[in-house]
Order: structure tokens, then C-alpha cells, then sequence
């Protein structure tokens, strides 16, 4: 039926129609069959068309549509068309209903032959339903004897059947007390092959009914056996535990079948930690001989690392093992298990302490640092097992502890640097003057020595840096994130090591044999000339790379550069100071015994300039070459430089004197007063031992001060001829032609040595000074 | 405080020799003697009127020579010993001698100055030490307690005891001894120590501090190196025994305690240049006065290190007249080592600086030009140090 709904309308649903109306009826009818037969079949439309479903359905003027009106479709073709085309659609549709009739025609015999094979085939079923029904009812009636048979039988089994369940029953029973004779012969045979677990089983299983029966004889024989055996195995196991030799998880395993046996807990826990510390105290002992004295101990990484596997692994296993076998012990066997591991965590502290003392010595940081971390990190895990122990915190108070000696002994190391850097000076200062030359690179030495003392800080640094790295498993605990870095590093070891430079420095301003000159003065100025660097620049940057490579975050005050600037600077202006001072002391003698020991009343009339006035000119200028070397010139007041100029000044007191000298009177003893008197009016006070300023021009203002107020103390206290005066008067002379260009203000020089002429004049019974032109004669010629 | 201004005094010629009249108790008088190598040298007698703060003086003339130091006997006003230079054929060697000044002098005269000054008396000449053996004098002490009879005198390296008999018209060398040792040793000063029962001499020769035993004239102590440089001058605390101090070239005055010669107790470094003289106060040891050839003296208050270290205990209800010392009474008990003050009046060298033997608060210092400035302690730390 499908097939034939299919083809009717495929070949006839073209466009051609026909005008007339009941042309049209009879397709309309066959699609509305059509339609419902689709409905029926579950089809849509336009499926089964096979066909674009294109047009619109509900348009009237569409054959094959649904809602096709006629009429509609008429007027449409009569108003749209021509008549030819009008005719050719006529034909068409004539055509079209002659063939639709033949087909029907077809498919209407086709399904009358359809209908009667059909009606053939019901009739032949309501024949068989009859018989089917006359089936059943037997079934129905055998079924029903079958019940009643079934219910019999039944009936007659049921008394077997609670006779077999019981058998069964004492079947089982049976089987039970069986096992329980076996029992002892099974414990014996499990415990003579060793397979005690076996045994604990069985004797587990046992125990509880034979705890039950045991008021019956037999039974208590079984259990008397039992426990016989059991206790045989008990001390076996024991036995095996007490050897001990087998290893950690076996004894776990020898304890726990123990345990298992229902021996006492509390004593298989000290039992088993006396085993355990057997073990560790082994490990402990391998670790301490690997320590001893025997030379090539292994290094300290490789130390830390037995340490770490051997002893804190067993100890790991230790812990874990209690901790499962005796959880029920409750919180007095965890603080036994604390005990334990403190005490012999301690031992082993104590030992790696000694391990690390022994490195202390040695330079390599990286490796420490690297044991270090090892050793923290393999705590940190029994750390957190047995957190009551404080392994993890000893351990973390261990590594700071060797940080800070780290510490100590870097700044050990600094200061050592330092000494040997003064050493190395002392003798490339002294090494040249053997030699006879002057003035080794003053200015290359104390680069070298900078560049020295900070190559040696930063290396320290980088040492110590180590300590904070990210990778180190302690880095990050708070010691380390601010005290380390803050007190330890910046303040112990940089501002300590600038402290220490700076009183060593100072140190040689007060050495006591001041007589000896022990520190040569080169030594003195060089320092201070490092002293002052450091004030201007060095101490910032050192203390700039410190803040930055450590972050200092804590609270912690620390030393600010201002301060330790300061104290360098101090230093530097004392060594200073003490370097002009020593300086001076030189020349100060030189001079002194030159005076002392002439005897100034018999002299002859100066011919030359002495010898010791020369050598005081040589030894200025070598010092000023010396310090000019390391310090800038300095400012000069501001003054004509022509001594020459001043040549008659100087002897104008003198000459006065000479002048006055015939003339003196009883009545005017005050005249050479007066006059000394009002000239110092008019002068300054000469400070003679006064602080100098960072310039040569000060410096050696210093030294030449205080050469000539020595100069002038000892003319006073020696009495003169009057050559001796007028050697005197040549030698001043001397003087004030070569050391006016080095002081700051001439002035002073001039006064000075007008003063210590002055002096001597008085000092002379019979003051009679040198032309002046021969003083100058004599002065150029010598 | 009119009263604390420094009294000025000028002489004539240059000077270096200074003392109190030891003897004097009573009046403040302090003896100087000058250098002039072309006019008779003078010892000029000072006293000063404390109340209407005026300066009388006497002159007597020293004819031997200038005086290079001068020291007056503890026992008799009259009596004085100096050391003078005597310039003979381009020779000069330094002498000493005892001499007794005209004894309408002794307690001073009051009379119109002007009028000595015209009739210049001469000293009458007891004794001299003799020392044609010897070589130079540098100084001449007597033993501070005695009757004047025991005369100590330092000769380039000898060390020479004098017993003076007859009134001091005789002198006989009692004992000496001498420094032996490479170089030209020379003593520069030395003290005699009033404790002891004045049994002990401290000398300084070139930077080393002795001490020495007057009844064997044996070493008893020694401290090399003490100074730096040249040690110029020493003194003995009086009411502290073993305690000494000393100064010198290094500019230092350093305090010792003669039981410890290794270190010295304390130091000071205040002058600028070498200091030459120094010397503690006579009752209150804390007052120590040295004078330097940077011009300037310094008196320091030594608390630490005096025999009263914590200053009399007295009750606060004795404070009388003076309110403007209370505000200085509340601050009283915390005393330091400090320069109470330095005073800047000498434009030359000071050569010599004393306290008056009358009256512990006054002190006269001696520089190169011949000015003599007579200064008090200031009034407020001497109430401190009495209250």
C-alpha cells in the first residue's frame, strides 16, 4: 500500500492541471487518501514525495498541496494564461486522469486479491485458537496435581531435613574442636618451621574460645598446651627480637606479633627502643669514629651525609615503626618516643657540632653550606614526626649557631686580610730604601691595599651570601630572613670590620715607644689616607653592596654610615696628626742635638751653613714629596712669594738690637722686652701641636712648626757667643730660604725664626749679628 | 668675681725660676729669679696683698749669675738655695748655692716699693754646694719636712745628698750616687717625696723616672720610658703615697703610682706643647697645675685619682652666705677628671708654675718674658671642694 501511495502522485504532480473543476476533484480526494495513509505510516508529506519540499504548502493554487482550491486554480490559470497555453494545459491534464484511472484500476484489483488471502488466513486462526484453549485447560489441570504431589513431598521431607542441619551443625562443631586439639601440634609444627605469624593467627583465633571453655578439663588441657607453646613461641620471638641483627622492619614485625600475643606493652616499647637506640648508637659510633682523629676524615658534606642516612634515616624508621606498633600507648608513649629521640638526637648534635667545629678552620663555605643544608633538610623530616623532640628546632638552632661562627670567623679572616695587607706595606716600604731610593708608590700601594681590603670584603660577603640562598633549605627561617642578615652581617662583620680597621689604625697613634718609631710614618700616612677614603666613599658603597645583596628587613638599629664615616675620619685626622707628629719628632731631634751639644760660646764664625740644617731642608722635602703623594696641595694664604723680600724683616729684631746693644743702659733693660713684647701683640698665638687639615700644605705646616718651636726652645736654654749667634743667624736664614714654600702662611715661618734669633741674641752676652748680605752670601753659597 | 682676675706682674729680665717661700705660712710670697747675661740678676720678692689685692716687691741682686732654678728652705724664711750660671773664660757651668736674703726681708716689707727698688740689697751667701766634681747643677731640693738641714742636688748623672751645718754656712756632701749607662745621662729634675718619713727622691733623666732611697742613696724604682720625650719636671701627691706625677716633651702629663711602674695611672694630654712644669696642690691634691711652653697653664681637677675622691662629706645646712653656689651644690656628686680652667695671660713660654705655700687656693705662674700672673682657684669649685 505504501508503494502504491508513493507512485501515484510522483509522476503526476507536475504542473499541468486542468481547468475544469471536476477534473480536479479526483486527485484532491486520492491526496487527502493519500495524506491520511501517510499519517498513518508515520510520513511527513514531503518525504514521502521525495521531493524538495519547495512551494508553500497552504498555497491554493498548488495540485499536490493540501490546501489546493480549485476554483482558485482556475481563475488563476484563465486570468494568468494565454488560450494556447490554456489548450496545451487541457491536453495535458486530459492525459494525466486517463492514466491516473488505468492506474487505479490496477491497484484496485490488486488489493481485492490482497483482502481475500487475508480473510482466508483469519479464518484459519480462529480454527487453531480453539484448539490452543482446550490445552491450556489440561495444563491448568496437570499443573494443579503437580502442587498437590510437590506439597506431599514436602510434607514427609521436612523431618530429614532438620535432622541434616543439625548434623551439619555439629559437623562444623566438630571441625572447630578439631582445629582446637590440632591446636598445639599446629603452633608447634608453625613455630618449628617459623612461621610465627601463622602461629599468632591461629593462637588468636583460639584464644578467646579457649578463655570461654577453659572451666571445661579438656579444654584447659588444650589451653594449658597452648599456652605452653605460645609461650615458647613468645620467648622465641623474643629471642629473634633480641638478636636484633635482622634489621629495623623485622623487629616492627617480631613487636607486633608480640603485641599480638598480648605481651605486656609498656615493656616491649622500652625493649624496643633500647633495641633501636643499640642500632643508633651504632651509627652513632661510625659517625664519631669518621670524626676521630685519624687524618684524612671525610669531608664534612659526605660527613653530614652518613650522618643523614645512617642515623636520621634509622631514626625516621625508629619513629614510624613506634608510632604505629604503639599508637595505642597514648600520649605517655609518644613523649617516650620524644625522650628517646631527644637524647639521642643530642648525641648525634653533638657530634655533627664537632664535625662542623672542625670545618670552621676551613675556607670553603660552599661546601659547608651545602652540609649544612643537607643535615637541616634531613631533620626536617623526623622533625615532623616527632615534633615534640625539637630535632627540627636544635637542628635550625645548630645551623645558626655554625652561621654566626661563619660569621665570627669571616671578620677573623678580614682582620687578618688587614694585618697582612699593613705587613705587606711595612715591607715594600721598607724594601726600596735599601736601595737607597725614595718615595715607593706611595699612591700604587694604597690602591693595591684598597683594592685588597675590598676584594677580601666581597669575597666574605659572597661567602657568607651563601647562607641566604633560595635553594638552602634554612634560608627562610627568620634568623636568616633578618638577624643574619641585619646584625650578623652588616653589623658584625661589615661595621666590625671597620671598627677593627679603624682602632688598628689607631692603634699606631698610640704605640708606646714612641722613641722607637716602630710604625714607619709612610705606614702612618697611608693609612690615613685609607682612612679618609673610606670616609668619603669605600664605607658607603661596602655598606650600599651589603644592604643590597642582604635585605635587611627586621627592626633591628643599625650603625649608620654617618657614624662609622665619622669614626673613620677621626681615625684618619689621627693618624694624621700623629704622622706630623712623629715626623716632627724626627726633625725636632735632629735639631735638638744639634743644639745641645755644640758648644755654642767657643764657636768660630760661621762659615757655612751646618750640615744639620741641610739635612732638616733634605728631610722636609722628602716628606713633602711623601705626603704629596697621597694628599692634595691645600690651600696657601695668599702672599707674595718673594722671600728675598722678607730676608731683612726677618733680621730687622736683630739688627735693632745689634744697633742698640752699644747704647744699653741700666735705665732701659725693658727695651728688647718691649719690643718682643709688642711684636707678639700684633702676631697670633702659634698652636704648635695642632690638629692638621687632609692637605700637605697642613701637614707639613705641622711638622715645620713644630721643628722650629723645638728650634727655639732649645736656643733658650743654651747660652751663646757670639759666633754662636751668628751661626745661629746663617742657619735661620737658611731655614727661611727653603721652608717658606712649603707652609700654608710664610708668616709663620718668618716669625718663628725671628723669634728663635731673637732668643739667641738674648741669650748672648756679647750680641753682635752678621751683616746681613754675608748671612745671604754665605746661605747661597752653602 | 673682680676678685678671680689674674694679678700681673712684670719683671725686667727674662725668668725661669720660681718658688714660694716655703717657710711662710702666713703671707702669700713667692721668690723669682731672673737670667740676664748682661746685668746683675735679681731675685725678686713678691707678696701679694690677698685682701686689697696689690703686688709689693722686693728686689735683692744676685750677682753670681743668672738663676736657672731657685728653691726655698722649708725651715727657715730667710734661707734659699739657687742654680746660677757662671760664665767664665767661654766656659759656662751652672752652680749652686745657699743664701740667706737681709732678714728685714725675711717676712717682707711693706714699705713704699719704689724705695727698694733704688737700694737693691744683696744676699748674703751661706754655702756652696760644690760641684767642680760634678759638672752642671740642675736643681737643688730640700727635704720637705726637716729642719733644713738635708739639701739634695742633681749634677749632670750624679745625685748628691749635702748636710748643712752651722746655720747653713757650711755644707759637707753626705752621700751620692751616680747614673751609669751608655750616652751622656743627665738628670733634669727631680722631687723629694714628703712621705716616707722623706726617706725618697723621684729624678727624671731624659724620658726615665727614678726613685731613690736617701739613707743607702740606692735605686728603689725605675719607669723607662714614662714619656715619649724628655720628662721635664715631676711632682709628689702630699697626701697620697706612691702617687706621683710627671710631664715632659711629649706634651703628656701622666700620673703614676710608683708600686705599678708599668703603666701609668692616668694621662693628660691638654698643652700643645712641652709641658715644664707640674705640681699638685698642697691640701687638695685634686688641683693640678701645669705650665707649657705653648704659653698657657691648666689647672685640672684629678677627682679620680686625689685622696679625696668623693669630696668632704659635709651636711648642706653649713652652706652660709653665698646663694649662687647652691645651684652648684646640687650637681656636686658626680665629680670627673676635667680642666677646671686654662688660663692664657703669658704670651711667652711658661717655664715655672707654684702654688703658694700660704694659701692653697692661689698659685703663681713664670714665663720667659719676665710676667709673672698670680691667679686663684675659681670660687666655685673651691666652695665645691670645702662644702
Amino acid at each position: 500500500m505504501a508503494a502504491a501511495a508513493a507512485a501515484g502522485p510522483s509522476p503526476g504532480s507536475g504542473p499541468g492541471d486542468s481547468p475544469e473543476g471536476p477534473e480536479g476533484e479526483a486527485p484532491e480526494r486520492r491526496r487527502k487518501a493519500h495524506g491520511m495513509l501517510k499519517l498513518y505510516y508515520g510520513l511527513s508529506e514531503g518525504e514521502a514525495a521525495g521531493r524538495p519540499a519547495g512551494p508553500d504548502p497552504l498555497d491554493p493554487t498548488d495540485l499536490n498541496g493540501a490546501h489546493f482550491d480549485p476554483e482558485v486554480y482556475l481563475d488563476k490559470l484563465r486570468r494568468e494564461c494565454p488560450l494556447a497555453q490554456l489548450m496545451d494545459s487541457e491536453t495535458d491534464m486530459v492525459r494525466q486522469i486517463r492514466a491516473l484511472d488505468s492506474d487505479m484500476q490496477t491497484l484496485v484489483y490488486e488489493n481485492y486479491n490482497k483482502f481475500i488471502s487475508a480473510t482466508d488466513t483469519i479464518r484459519k486462526m480462529k480454527n487453531d485458537f480453539r484448539k490452543m484453549e482446550d490445552e491450556m485447560d489440561r495444563l491448568a489441570t496437570n499443573m494443579a496435581v503437580i502442587t498437590d504431589f510437590s506439597a506431599r513431598i514436602s510434607a514427609t521431607l521436612q523431618d530429614r531435613h532438620e535432622r541434616i542441619t543439625k548434623l551439619a551443625g555439629v559437623h562444623a562443631l566438630l571441625r572447630k574442636l578439631q582445629f582446637l586439639f590440632e591446636l598445639p601440634s599446629r603452633l608447634t609444627k608453625c613455630v618449628e618451621l617459623g612461621a610465627y605469624g601463622q602461629a599468632v593467627r591461629y593462637q588468636g583465633r583460639a584464644q578467646a574460645v579457649l578463655q570461654q571453655y577453659q572451666h571445661l578439663p579438656s579444654f584447659r588441657a588444650i589451653q594449658d598446651d597452648c599456652q605452653v607453646i605460645t609461650a615458647r613461641l613468645a620467648q622465641q620471638l623474643r629471642q629473634r627480637f633480641r638478636e636484633g641483627g635482622s634489621g629495623a622492619p623485622e623487629q616492627a614485625e617480631c613487636v607486633e606479633l608480640l603485641l599480638a600475643l598480648g605481651e605486656p606493652a609498656e615493656e616491649l616499647c622500652e625493649e624496643f627502643l633500647a633495641h633501636a637506640r643499640g642500632r643508633l648508637e651504632k651509627e652513632l659510633r661510625s659517625l664519631e669514629a669518621e670524626l676521630g682523629p685519624s687524618p684524612p676524615a671525610p669531608d664534612v658534606l659526605e660527613f653530614t651525609d652518613h650522618g643523614g642516612s645512617g642515623f636520621v634515616g634509622g631514626l625516621c624508621q625508629v619513629a614510624a615503626a613506634y608510632q604505629e606498633l604503639f599508637a595505642a600507648q597514648g600520649p605517655a608513649g609518644a613523649e617516650k618516643l620524644a625522650a628517646f629521640a631527644r637524647e639521642l638526637g643530642s648525641r648525634y648534635f653533638a657530634l655533627v657540632e664537632r664535625r662542623l667545629a672542625q670545618e670552621q678552620g676551613g675556607g670553603d663555605n660552599s661546601l659547608l653550606v651545602r652540609a649544612l643544608d643537607r643535615f637541616h633538610r634531613r631533620l626536617r623530616a623526623p622533625g615532623a614526626l616527632l615534633a615534640a623532640a625539637g630535632l627540627a628546632d636544635a637542628a635550625t638552632e645548630i645551623v645558626e649557631r655554625v652561621a654566626r661562627e661563619r660569621l665570627g670567623h669571616h671578620l677573623q679572616g678580614l682582620r687578618a686580610a688587614f694585618l697582612g695587607c699593613l705587613t705587606d706595606v711595612r715591607q715594600a716600604l721598607a724594601a726600596p730604601r735599601v736601595a737607597g731610593k725614595e718615595g715607593p708608590g706611595l699612591a700604587e700601594l694604597l690602591a693595591n691595599v684598597a683594592s685588597s681590603i675590598l676584594s677580601h670584603i666581597k669575597a666574605s660577603l659572597a661567602a657568607v651570601h651563601l647562607f641566604t640562598a633560595k635553594e638552602v633549605s634554612f634560608s627562610n627561617k627568620p634568623y636568616f630572613r633578618g638577624e643574619f642578615c641585619s646584625q650578623g652581617v652588616r653589623e658584625g662583620l661589615i661595621v666590625g670590620f671597620i671598627h677593627s680597621m679603624c682602632q688598628t689604625a689607631q692603634s699606631f697613634c698610640d704605640s708606646p715607644g714612641e722613641k722607637g718609631g716602630a710604625t714607619p710614618p709612610a705606614l702612618l700616612l697611608l693609612l690615613s689616607r685609607l682612612c679618609l677614603d673610606y670616609e668619603t666613599a669605600t664605607i658607603s658603597y661596602i655598606l650600599t653592596l651589603t644592604d643590597e645583596q642582604f635585605l635587611v628587613q627586621d627592626q633591628f638599629p643599625v650603625t649608620p654610615v654617618s657614624t662609622l664615616c665619622a669614626e673613620a675620619r677621626e681615625t684618619a685626622r689621627r693618624l694624621l696628626t700623629h704622622y706630623v707628629k712623629v715626623q716632627g719628632l724626627v726633625i725636632s731631634q735632629m735639631l735638638r742635638k744639634s743644639v745641645e751639644t755644640r758648644d755654642w760660646l767657643s764657636t768660630l764664625e760661621p762659615r757655612n751653613v751646618r750640615a744639620v740644617m741641610k739635612r732638616v731642608v733634605e728631610d722636609t722635602t722628602a716628606i713633602d714629596v711623601q705626603v704629596g703623594l697621597l694628599y692634595e696641595e691645600g690651600v696657601r694664604k695668599a702672599q707674595s712669594s718673594d722671600s728675598s723680600k722678607r730676608t731683612f724683616s726677618v733680621y730687622s729684631s736683630s739688627r735693632q738690637q745689634g744697633r742698640y746693644a752699644p747704647s744699653y743702659t741700666p735705665s732701659a733693660p725693658m727695651d728688647t722686652n718691649l719690643l718682643s713684647n709688642i711684636q707678639k701683640l700684633f702676631s697670633e698665638r702659634i698652636d704648635v701641636f695642632s690638629p692638621v687639615e687632609f692637605n700637605k700644605v697642613s701637614v707639613l705646616t705641622g711638622i715645620i712648626k713644630i721643628s722650629l718651636k723645638t728650634l727655639l726652645e732649645c736656643v733658650r736654654l743654651r747660652t751663646f757667643g757670639r759666633f754662636g749667634l751668628q751661626q745661629v743667624q746663617v742657619d735661620c736664614h737658611f731655614l727661611q730660604l727653603y721652608l717658606w714654600r712649603f707652609v700654608a702662611d710664610e708668616e709663620l715661618v718668618h716669625l718663628l725664626l725671628d723669634e728663635v734669633v731673637a732668643s739667641a741674641a738674648l741669650r748672648c752676652p756679647d750680641p753682635v749679628p752678621m751683616e746681613p748680605s754675608v748671612v745671604e752670601v754665605i746661605c747661597e753659597r752653602g | 668675681m673682680e676678685d678671680d682676675a689674674p694679678v700681673i706682674y712684670g719683671l725686667e729680665f727674662q725668668a725661669r725660676a720660681l718658688t714660694p717661700q716655703t717657710a711662710e705660712t702666713d703671707a702669700i710670697r713667692f721668690l723669682v729669679g731672673t737670667q740676664s747675661l748682661k746685668y746683675d740678676n735679681q731675685i725678686h720678692i713678691i707678696d701679694f696683698d690677698d685682701e686689697n689685692n696689690i703686688i709689693n716687691k722686693n728686689v735683692l741682686l744676685h750677682q753670681a749669675g743668672e738663676i736657672w732654678h731657685i728653691s726655698a728652705s722649708p725651715a727657715d724664711r730667710g734661707v734659699l738655695a739657687t742654680c746660677y750660671n757662671r760664665t767664665s773664660d767661654s766656659k759656662v757651668l751652672t752652680c749652686a748655692a745657699v743664701w740667706r736674703m737681709p732678714k728685714e726681708l725675711e717676712s717682707g716689707s711693706h714699705e713704699s716699693p719704689d724705695d727698694s727698688s733704688s737700694t737693691a740689697q744683696t744676699l748674703e751667701l751661706l754655702c756652696h754646694l760644690d760641684n767642680t766634681a760634678h759638672g752642671n747643677m740642675a736643681c737643688v731640693v730640700w727635704e720637705p719636712m726637716g729642719d733644713g738641714k738635708k739639701i739634695i742636688s742633681l749634677a749632670d748623672n750624679h745625685i748628691l745628698l749635702w748636710d748643712s751645718q752651722e746655720s747653713s754656712s757650711q755644707a759637707v756632701l753626705a752621700s751620692s750616687a751616680s747614673l751609669e749607662g751608655k750616652g751622656q745621662l743627665k738628670f733634669t729634675s727631680g722631687r723629694w717625696s714628703p712621705h716616707h718619713n722623706c726617706t725618697q727622691v723621684a729624678t727624671a733623666n731624659d724620658t726615665t723616672l727614678r726613685g731613690w732611697d736617701t739613707r743607702s742613696m740606692s735605686q728603689i724604682y725605675c719607669i723607662e720610658n714614662a714619656h715619649g720625650q724628655l720628662v721635664r719636671d715631676l711632682d709628689f701627691n702630699p697626701n697620697k703615697q706612691y702617687y706621683l706625677a710627671s710631664c715632659g716633651d711629649d706634651c703628656k702629663v701622666k700620673f703614676w703610682d710608683t708600686r705599678n711602674v708599668t703603666e701609668p695611672v692616668k694621662t693628660l694630654e691638654e698643652h700643645s706643647h712641652w709641658v715644664w712644669n707640674v705640681r699638685y696642690n698642697h691640701s687638695h691634691d685634686q688641683l693640678v697645675l701645669t705650665g707649657s711652653s705653648d704659653s698657657r697653664v691648666i689647672l685640672s681637677n684629678m677627682v679620680s685619682i686625689s685622696s679625696e675622691p668623693f669630696g668632704h662629706l659635709v651636711d648642706d645646712d653649713d652652706i652660709s652666705d653665698q646663694e649662687d653656689h647652691r645651684s652648684e651644690e646640687k650637681s656636686k656628686e658626680p665629680l670627673q677628671d676635667n680642666v677646671i680652667a686654662t688660663y692664657e695671660e703669658h704670651e711667652d713660654s711658661v717655664y715655672a708654675v707654684d702654688w703658694s705655700s700660704a694659701d692653697p687656693w692661689l698659685f703663681a705662674s713664670l714665663s720667659y718674658d719676665g710676667r709673672l700672673v698670680i691667679n686663684r682657684v675659681p670660687r666655685a669649685l673651691k666652695y665645691h671642694i670645702l662644702l
